[in-house]
């Protein structure tokens, strides 16, 4: 019963985990152009987000197209409704990679050895929630989704103490420094952000399996 | 859902079941339905919905071999034991599929069932018809062909009409037998419409086989299969987060 109708959705995850698996590996290369202050590795990050933006306007396509065609209901309606929410935050992802890609190329990033393990880790960590978050919609894996919210808490603890670090480090400085040190701390904003969209991604992959979005249902 | 009072609910049934000679068609059925809302009935063909909506102005008792046992109450009293059919059909109209004006004029029409109450003042009569044509959306259509026949107005001006005539005798309930699917998208939005204006005076339950109408146009959705009520809810949840794997099954298409 309705083929055509599970081949689209069926599209639709396929085309969730590209644009999941587009988002890791740009975190990725980042990550190791932040190690090796490697801006022409930085350059192709930023190349690379067009066919983020590209996929997500396929998916954002296809899901109008299911809206119209299929007048979609139940756990149909969910799953292409929490999709379309979850592109947003991936675009916004690929954004903000991007954006430390800028941070490296145009500052001549220094790396500084203090953190660099730490930020690393960091990358590390919302690259795992990313790919997470994704699987957990196409497998309806509820437990998955949760695991990502909670990995959040993680992430901002390593921002909280970065942070900190490089408070010390502005102190001990002196003045000198100080844009090496600034674009240290957006870099790590930026990946923790990077947390916070993958969390979004999780709360509407809960959406999908439940009804209930953030503890509240959605509907009715 | 908050706690309703009892004068909430127009109807209120509990283990109804019907039986057409051996076929038991309606098994235990139990629901209550909300005054002044839009109640829908939903299921694959056979499941029971039109014979359950029927059953509601006791539209089954003259077919052959039917028997009914449970109780259906209508604002607290027994629509069997309590009432003649006369009084109940006066309380609770009915609309069918396709629309069935009498070969009559379109005021003779609507003026049948008030006629029949015993009005015979043209006064009081026309303004009765006015009324019911202006509730039922096609007063400004019809205003000047009240003396031509009903049967050359189109199926969705029918329907109005008919939907008019019903409304002539002032009845609390209306029900509708698929009361679009004859009907185009022109039409059908306009009788969706009006159902939705008519639910601030009458409570209304319909039979559907168009789920997005009953999305659009209903508070409440019953999902009947093969003569069981599976899941009765308020329509949003019913078809966002449905509670039975069955239901689910329906309403997305991949029954069977």
């Amino acid at each position: 019963m309705r083929n055509r109708y599970d081949m689209q959705l069926h599209l639709l995850d396929t085309q969730l985990t590209h644009m999941g698996e587009l988002c890791e590996t740009a975190i990725a290369k980042v990550t190791q152009a932040l190690k090796e202050g490697n801006t022409e590795q930085a350059q192709v990050v930023i190349k690379e987000d067009e066919e983020i933006d590209q996929i997500e306007k396929d998916i954002e396509r296809l899901c109008l197209k299911l809206l119209l065609q299929q007048q979609p209901v139940a756990r149909d309606l969910r799953r292409i409704s929490a999709a379309l929410k979850m592109i947003t935050d991936m675009e916004r992802i690929g954004d903000q990679t991007s954006d430390i890609a800028e941070i490296i190329i145009s500052s001549k990033w220094e790396k500084m050895d203090e953190n660099l393990d730490k930020l690393t880790a960091m990358a590390t960590g919302v690259s795992k929630m990313v790919r997470n978050s994704v699987t957990a919609y196409v497998e309806k894996d509820l437990e998955l989704a949760r695991t990502v919210m909670n990995d959040d808490d993680e992430i901002d603890d390593y921002f909280d103490e970065i942070r900190d670090q490089i408070i010390q480090l502005i102190r001990e400085a002196d003045g000198r420094d100080g844009r090496k040190l600034f674009d240290f701390i957006m870099v790590t904003k930026y990946l923790e952000r990077i947390g916070d969209h993958a969390t979004n991604i999780a709360e509407w992959v809960e959406f999908a399996i439940t009804g209930v979005h953030k503890d509240s249902a959605v509907m009715h | 859902m908050e706690a309703k009072k009892a004068n909430d609910y127009k109807f209120d049934i509990s283990h109804l079941n019907l039986h057409y000679g051996d076929f038991h068609a309606l098994k235990d059925v139990n629901m209550k339905i909300e005054a002044n809302k839009i109640t829908a009935f939903i299921g694959p063909s056979g499941c029971g919905k039109s014979t359950f909506l029927k059953t509601l102005n006791r539209m089954n008792d003259l077919v052959e071999n039917c028997k009914i046992d449970g109780n259906v109450l209508l604002d607290g009293k027994d629509i069997f034991k309590e009432m003649d059919e006369i009084t109940l059909r006066h309380r609770v109209g009915m609309v069918f599929q396709q629309p069935n004006p009498f070969p009559k004029s379109v005021y003779d029409n609507v003026a049948y069932g008030p006629r029949i109450a015993g009005i015979k003042k043209k006064s009081q009569l026309d303004e009765i018809v006015e009324r019911s044509l202006r509730q039922a959306a096609i007063w400004d259509e019809l205003k000047d062909r009240l003396n031509k026949s009903a049967l050359g107005l189109s199926g969705g001006q029918q329907q109005r009409l008919c939907i008019a005539r019903t409304l002539a005798v002032e009845p609390e309930v209306i029900l509708m037998d698929e009361p679009t699917s004859a009907l185009d998208p022109i039409s059908t939005s306009k009788i969706e419409d009006l159902a939705m204006e008519l639910k601030k005076d009458y409570t209304i339950v319909m039979v559907t086989h168009n789920m997005q109408q009953a999305v659009r146009v209903s508070d409440n959705t019953a999902f009947f299969l093969l003569g069981e009520v599976i899941e009765y809810n308020d329509t949003e949840k019913l078809f966002s987060i449905p509670e039975d794997k069955r239901t689910e099954d329906y309403i997305t298409g991949r029954f069977g």
